[in-house]
């Protein structure tokens, strides 16, 4: 068994050992080990030249990574928190996301961009959102979000051999959960898991969101089929729609809001590509309003393992 | 404070520092390249009035010395990141005038293929990082390839305008470079005029140069239509740049001869100094100091015709090229 944080810190200094154009660099990932201790020795095993802390320059962080990633480097660089990604979206969107294309595919533009994501700690509205849906609307960007430490270990190794930009979501609820180690060494960017086999319901998830999708599975009493997408671009649409064949029935659950969400793409692209599968498909998001700090409004804020089981209660019931 | 434009003691100071040089075969090549820029930009101006140049452009004609002279200073396999006023950055560093041509008129053999354009070149096999049509964003860039550059024995330079200095890109980077120690040389070209502003109205302390010194940086102010100052300047920058890790700022103090784009007639500088600044062609100022240094003026002239002929050459090329045929493009490198 592994923690969350710790296959984390593994994929790096295996990728870091692997390749030697591999670096990482952040705000207080080296010296101190990063605010979520996911970092710590890596620094001191492989020196100032691969492992460094910067300035709190979120831009120039970017620019940097994507700057070294056209010339030769790989680099991963740590926005601390994801909400910071406001920041460096010049270099990534109109620089990093761009490059390949706009170059006619004279180089690629391998880097990975780590940060911590998600609600449930009290952090507050800047704090605590996912990003990744910022981002998912611009071509050239890779988009992904683990659910369990070892798919972390391999999807993060998956996204730093990447010749692609990658942002890589880390949910702060789930850096201190365990789980086996024994999975794939590498998973590529791209391919949605199946988590949880079933025949009554697809519930589509990302990181946090499919352990709470397991939970309330197994509180439900109902043959719930639960899919990690594990990228949000590219999208394993796919996965998803060889499960809502099966059955019939398709939530997904977003921590964020509906609107130009995740869930609402993938519903779209299910109804476009499977509508005669659907007997019935909906969205579990949160209130369209920035995350609150009190534990009695950010609990309710959430869609949790209780809040997705209630959902599913209520609308088959209704059915 | 910065001197008056282009008139001040520290640009006179620069200029009388310059010391005398033998006309080498290389600032013969210089003026030519210098040339092949000017008739480039021209070119791309009366393309574009014809509807082969398609969107919007931003010539660099007037500003020649400071791509040419500060390319001078790097090898072939060093980095540098442009401006959205990049035609000159490109050239400078080696981009063939016929690609960069049929880039500008969005043509399949164009540098990127025609999917870039005129504000966004990329040329990795001259060292071109890119070019950014966001003010700043070469600075970014630069930076970056700084870090592989470190490790290479090579140098990354960014070229920018005075815009750039108020940007955050400029103060991030800056900072960045000096604590990690990295190779970089950080080119202003300073203008004077952020698109229609003049920059001392939007700059405070109206000295670019001297923002470095609160980053720990070295900073030169350079009279950016001297060829031979900027060159001087950009090779002690590159020197310690890539010996030392010590990365530098040069402010090239120049002026464009358009507009800030294809729409802009620039009626908002005053006509006196636009003609001062035109009495001081970069172009005009290289040719008599190549003859006043004892290059023969037959020399001189070969290297004009050749200029000439190279940009017809390349003109000629791009308007026979065929448009890119759409599809086939991908996502993601595989």
């Amino acid at each position: 068994m592994i923690e969350f944080r710790d296959a984390i810190r593994d994929a790096l200094a295996e990728e870091i050992e692997r390749d030697p154009a591999v670096v990482f660099f952040g705000e207080d990932v080296a010296a101190a080990g990063g605010v979520f201790k996911v970092t710590p020795g890596l620094h001191e095993r492989f020196g100032d030249e691969r492992v460094f802390d910067t300035p709190i320059s979120e831009l120039a962080l970017a620019g940097a990574a994507y700057g070294a990633a056209v010339t030769g480097l790989r680099p991963v660089i740590e926005i601390m928190f994801g909400d910071f990604m406001a920041l460096p979206m010049d270099s990534l969107v109109n620089q990093a996301a761009k490059f390949w294309y706009i170059s006619n595919e004279q180089g690629s533009v391998p880097l990975v961009v780590r940060s911590a994501v998600g609600g449930g700690g009290r952090f507050g509205a800047i704090h605590s959102q996912i990003h990744g849906t910022w981002f998912q609307g611009i071509p050239g960007l890779k988009i992904a979000a683990p659910s369990s430490p070892g798919e972390a270990k391999a999807l993060l190794k998956g996204a730093i051999r990447d010749d692609n930009p990658v942002l890589f979501l880390e949910h702060k609820r789930l850096y201190s959960v365990k789980g086996p180690s024994d999975g794939p060494d590498v998973i590529p960017l791209g391919e949605a898991a199946v988590a949880r086999e079933g025949s009554d319901l697809t519930i589509v998830a990302i990181s946090k969101g499919v352990r709470d999708a397991l939970a309330a599975a197994e509180e439900l009493g109902l043959d719930a089929e639960v899919i990690d997408l594990r990228t949000l671009r590219p999208l394993d649409l796919d996965t998803v729609l060889e499960s809502v064949a099966r059955t019939n029935r398709l939530l997904c659950v977003e921590e964020g809001p509906r609107t130009g969400g995740w869930a609402a793409g993938v519903l779209g692209a299910v109804a476009e590509a499977g509508l005669h599968d659907l007997d019935d498909a909906w969205i579990l998001a949160t209130d369209e309003t920035p995350i609150p700090y009190s534990p009695s409004l950010e609990d309710a804020f959430m869609p949790g393992a209780e809040a997705i089981a209630a959902s599913v209660r209520s609308r088959l019931s209704a059915a | 404070m910065t001197s008056e434009i282009g008139t001040g003691p520290s640009v006179e100071a620069a200029r009388a520092a310059t010391p005398p040089s033998p006309p080498e075969p290389r600032w013969l090549d210089a003026y030519g390249r210098m040339l092949l820029i000017r008739h480039f930009e021209n070119e791309m101006q009366r393309l574009f009035l014809k509807g082969e140049v398609h969107g919007t452009t931003h010539l660099a004609a007037g500003q020649e010395a400071v791509p040419v002279g500060v390319c001078l200073a790097l090898q072939p396999d060093d980095y540098v990141a442009g401006t959205y006023r990049g035609h000159g950055h490109a050239l400078a560093k080696g981009t063939d005038p016929a690609a960069l041509a049929a880039e500008m008129l969005g043509r399949a053999s164009g540098v990127c293929g025609g999917r870039a354009g005129s504000m966004n070149i990329v040329d990795l096999e001259h060292g071109l990082v890119g070019c950014y049509g966001i003010v700043g964003g070469s600075i970014g860039a630069a930076t970056g390839a700084a870090l592989s550059a470190k490790r290479q024995g090579r140098v990354a330079v960014a070229f920018f305008g005075d815009g750039a200095a108020n940007q955050a890109y400029f103060h991030e980077c800056l900072n960045f470079a000096v604590v990690h120690e990295l190779p970089a040389v950080f080119v202003c070209e300073n203008n004077f005029y952020g698109e229609f502003t003049p920059m001392q109205k939007v700059t405070g302390g109206r000295d670019i140069a001297a923002r470095a010194a609160a980053y720990g940086m070295e900073s030169s102010l350079v009279d950016g239509n001297d060829l031979w100052a900027v060159e001087e300047a950009a090779a002690a920058a590159v020197g310690r740049a890539r010996g030392e890790h010590v990365p530098a700022l040069l402010e090239c103090q120049t002026y464009r001869h358009y507009g800030h784009s294809k729409s802009d007639p620039a009626t908002y500088r005053p006509k006196e100094e636009v003609e001062r600044w035109l009495a001081r062609d970069p172009i005009k100022l290289t040719r008599e100091r190549l003859l006043a240094l004892g290059a023969p003026e037959g020399d001189v002239e070969a290297v004009e015709r050749d200029a000439r002929e190279a940009m017809d050459r390349a003109v000629e090329a791009a308007l026979s090229a065929p448009y890119p045929e759409p599809g086939g493009a991908t996502e993601f490198a595989p």
